[in-house]
């Protein structure tokens, strides 16, 4: 297991390989679609070299009730911009992300795996710090989190190397000899 | 308790409890699985079970879109209902809580929660009022799909056949996008919107149950089987869990329209009944 401690240094970053399971800890901010589209019109310094969350957590009374991963699928178009613009050095989110980010991370940041649908999981390993953009809506919002051994997988890292890239190959065999 | 107030721990008991029949099947994948890594991920997701269930915390943040199911006696009308409906999801949202998803498509702005609702009068005179509900996230909407029959694609002809291959290409389309292992619930039709509410009402079919027609129990398995042999596996990172379950329905269809709706939800299929 690899521990990990936000500012994430550059030298740790390039180590890591698609499978490793890392624990973070430190400051992560959550971005969704608006959000994404915000950070690239504005500046928003805060986030600068730091760890984007692909998340819509349920806060109540700043209390972080459930707060798993949302798809990164659908955050494709504007992330190579987004690493470029704040030399972001890891996204976590789920279900993997397209060949334009695999090659806007490569030498430069990772992209991790959390697990979908273990809300309460996540929850418990972090505490609410900030929030910037609440009138986007609680999904929608920049939740800044301090987070404590939360853990992921590396899925892409910054060798080009992507675990869906190879689940897709294999499907992609598999279903041809289905039909 | 009143109705408002038993359909507000119905929505509660659906966002924190996952059901039984999804647990064991999650809990046999487990077991069954021998990838490392969806063998750990399939373990922390039943932890997130317990967890969830324990502390009274919806298991996923997306706590997604209410899809009530109604069949009502004479004594109720749909009016009465659906008002009853909306106060106990705009109290619910509050207190369990859920995550406010209703966004206006054009200001943007979100509103809160908003309950969608199927009515079905009760005609038995001794008949109760039943309320079944889906919470449905946003993830797995996102890659359901209708096919139209034939389709040139994928050599899909109007036969279960085609139908078998409609299935396979919309699982492998989704990959590990909507949290496999999926529940993939399926519908022949021939009309647009028909397919797709029925395929989705497929969900609410107990995993474990046995489909009335012999050829589409048949399907089920078969398609079930050969979704788990392409290795998509728990949220997209291998393995052989991939759906837990393939649940079909078929109607009527106009000569010239044939319809498969595929309605695809994540492994937190969170259904209950009232």
């Amino acid at each position: 297991m690899i521990i990990l401690s936000t500012p994430l240094k550059q030298e740790d970053i390039l180590k890591l390989n698609a499978g490793d399971n890392v624990l973070l800890n430190g400051t992560i901010f959550t971005a969704r679609d608006k959000a994404h589209l915000f950070l690239l019109e504005e500046d928003f310094p805060a986030v600068k070299n730091g760890i984007i969350y692909h998340a819509g957590p349920i806060i109540k009374n700043r209390e972080v009730i459930s707060a798993g991963p949302t798809t990164s699928a659908r955050l494709n178009p504007y992330t190579p911009k987004l690493i470029e613009k704040y030399g972001i050095k890891a996204i976590i989110g789920k279900g993997g992300m397209n060949q334009s980010v695999v090659e806007a991370l490569r030498g430069k940041a990772v992209y991790f795996s959390a697990i979908g649908g273990a809300g309460v999981l996540y929850a418990e390993a972090m505490k609410l710090k900030n929030v910037y953009k609440e009138e986007f809506g609680m999904p929608e919002a920049i939740w800044e989190f301090e987070v404590k051994d939360f853990p992921v997988i590396v899925a892409i890292d910054s060798k080009g190397r992507s675990l869906y890239n190879e689940t897709l190959r294999k499907s992609g065999e598999a279903y041809s000899k289905l039909v | 308790m009143n109705l408002k107030e038993k359909i507000i721990e119905l929505i509660r008991k659906t966002a924190d409890e996952l059901p039984a029949d999804v647990i064991a099947a999650m809990k046999k994948a487990e077991k069954e699985e021998d990838n490392f890594v969806a063998r750990e991920i399939l373990h922390k997701l039943l932890l997130n079970v317990n967890e969830a269930r324990g502390e009274k915390k919806p298991m996923c943040q997306d706590t997604g879109t209410p899809f009530f199911y109604v069949k009502y006696p004479r004594e109720y009308t749909q009016k009465q209902l659906a008002g009853i409906i909306k106060e106990a999801t705009d109290e619910a949202t509050l207190a369990v809580p859920l995550r406010p998803n209703a966004v206006d498509c054009l200001s943007g702005k979100n509103i809160g929660n908003k309950a969608v609702i199927h009515f079905e009068e009760n005609d038995d005179p001794k008949g109760k009022l039943e309320i079944d509900l889906l919470l449905k996230g946003g993830g797995s909407e996102n890659v359901s799909i209708i096919y139209s029959l034939p389709n040139i694609e994928l050599k899909a002809d109007r036969t279960l056949e085609g139908v078998r291959k409609c299935i396979l290409d919309s699982v492998f389309k989704a990959q590990g996008k909507a949290c496999p292992p999926y529940i993939i619930g399926v519908a022949l039709g021939g009309n647009y919107e028909g397919v797709a509410g029925e395929s989705k009402k497929q969900l609410l079919r107990k995993l474990d149950d046995q489909n009335s027609v012999p050829e589409l129990a048949a399907l089920e398995k078969k398609a079930l089987k050969e979704i788990n042999t392409l290795g998509i596996g728990p949220m997209g990172l291998g393995g052989k869990t991939t759906a837990l379950g393939v649940k079909i329905t078929a109607g009527t269809r106009h000569p010239a329209s044939f319809f498969v709706g595929i309605s695809i939800s994540c492994w937190g299929l969170r259904r209950q009944k009232l």
